[in-house]
């Protein structure tokens, strides 16, 4: 299935939320995640459907002032 | 002696706040972190890159159980940008703090005020903790914080600049203005910096380029900690006034004839 994560289309095996982070080697308590500008929470991670085109964003923090 | 500093009901042990960007690693992040003794670090929301399998994350280095998180929205230029930020960073549920930052211009990095106060509005009636960046003029402070601000963040200088406190009287005019804490963001260069906020009466001061930029972090670190608890001593010993002319530190009595 194709979506577009972080700014890049990609081909992805995953289903849900949980199995994109896995399928990208992401550890998911460092994450936030917005699926076409809505956040998932975090405990929906296993149950988010994710479908053909979702724009996904994946983030977390970094060095900052 | 404790002296802390309390927003919203959260206790500040320090009063150096220190950012985390710009440095050469994580790890020399986390020591010039320790070397500052700060207890608060502010960091940026950013994408994860999602080709780099090593994936080192900061939070790796900064323990959230040692060190409060203050998340910014650096770089956006827009309410609805920050705004967005701003959830995001909450959504990852370290902290209902944001160092609220909506930028008018990309060579000054000056604040929007009009954008800041809009979203400073919004994002207090969702219950964030609201600090926002501002710049020195003491009418903005007060729009701020009748907005809902928690605190307010007035620049020193722009971001990054070095040029130190340029505004000090306006920075006091704020103090005089606004019941909120006051601590300065932006502009430190080097200690006397820090120390002249401080001596204002300023609550804090959050420096990050003057530490990661400096030859030094490490010491630079420990150079502002300790300007700032001198500063904050001097300001609370009270200092003496400026005089045009000298008085005699050695008593005149007893002077041979």
């Amino acid at each position: 299935m194709k979506v577009r994560v972080n700014g890049m289309d990609m081909e992805v095996k995953a289903n849900t939320l949980m199995e994109l982070l896995e399928e990208l080697d992401i550890n998911p308590k460092r994450v936030v995640v917005e699926v076409n500008l809505e956040i998932v929470k975090r405990d929906k991670f296993s149950s988010y459907v994710i479908k053909e085109g979702d724009s996904i964003e994946i983030v977390n923090f970094v060095g900052g002032g | 002696m404790e002296d802390l500093l309390i927003i919203k009901g959260i206790e500040f042990k320090s009063r150096l706040w220190v950012g985390t960007g710009k440095y050469k690693s994580f790890e020399e992040t986390a020591r010039a972190i320790e070397a500052s003794g700060t207890d608060v670090v502010t960091v940026a929301v950013r994408r994860v890159n999602i080709l780099d399998r090593n994936k080192e994350n900061l939070l790796d280095y900064i323990d959230p159980k040692k060190y409060k998180i203050l998340p910014n929205t650096a770089g956006c230029f827009t309410v609805e940008e920050a705004l967005r930020y701003a959830r995001l960073a909450r959504e990852a549920g370290i902290s209902d703090m944001v160092k609220l930052e909506v930028i008018g211009d990309e060579k000054t990095l000056f604040p929007d005020v009009c954008g800041l106060l809009k979203a400073t509005e919004i994002l207090a009636k969702e219950g964030f903790i609201v600090l926002p960046y501002t710049n020195d003029d003491p009418i903005t402070a007060k729009r701020l914080v009748d907005a809902g601000a928690a605190a307010v963040m007035p620049l020193g200088a722009p971001i990054g600049s070095g040029l130190g406190i340029r505004n000090p009287y306006n920075i006091k005019i704020i103090l005089e203005t606004v019941k909120v804490p006051v601590i300065v963001d932006a502009g430190v260069g080097t200690a006397s910096d820090v120390a002249i906020a401080m001596e204002l009466g300023c609550d804090a001061v959050l420096v990050n380029t003057a530490i990661a930029g400096a030859q030094d972090p490490i010491m630079m670190a420990q150079a502002l900690k300790h300007a700032c608890i001198a500063g904050r001593f001097a300001y609370k010993a009270g200092r003496i006034p400026k005089k045009l002319y000298a008085s005699a530190s050695s008593p005149l009595e007893g002077m041979l004839i």
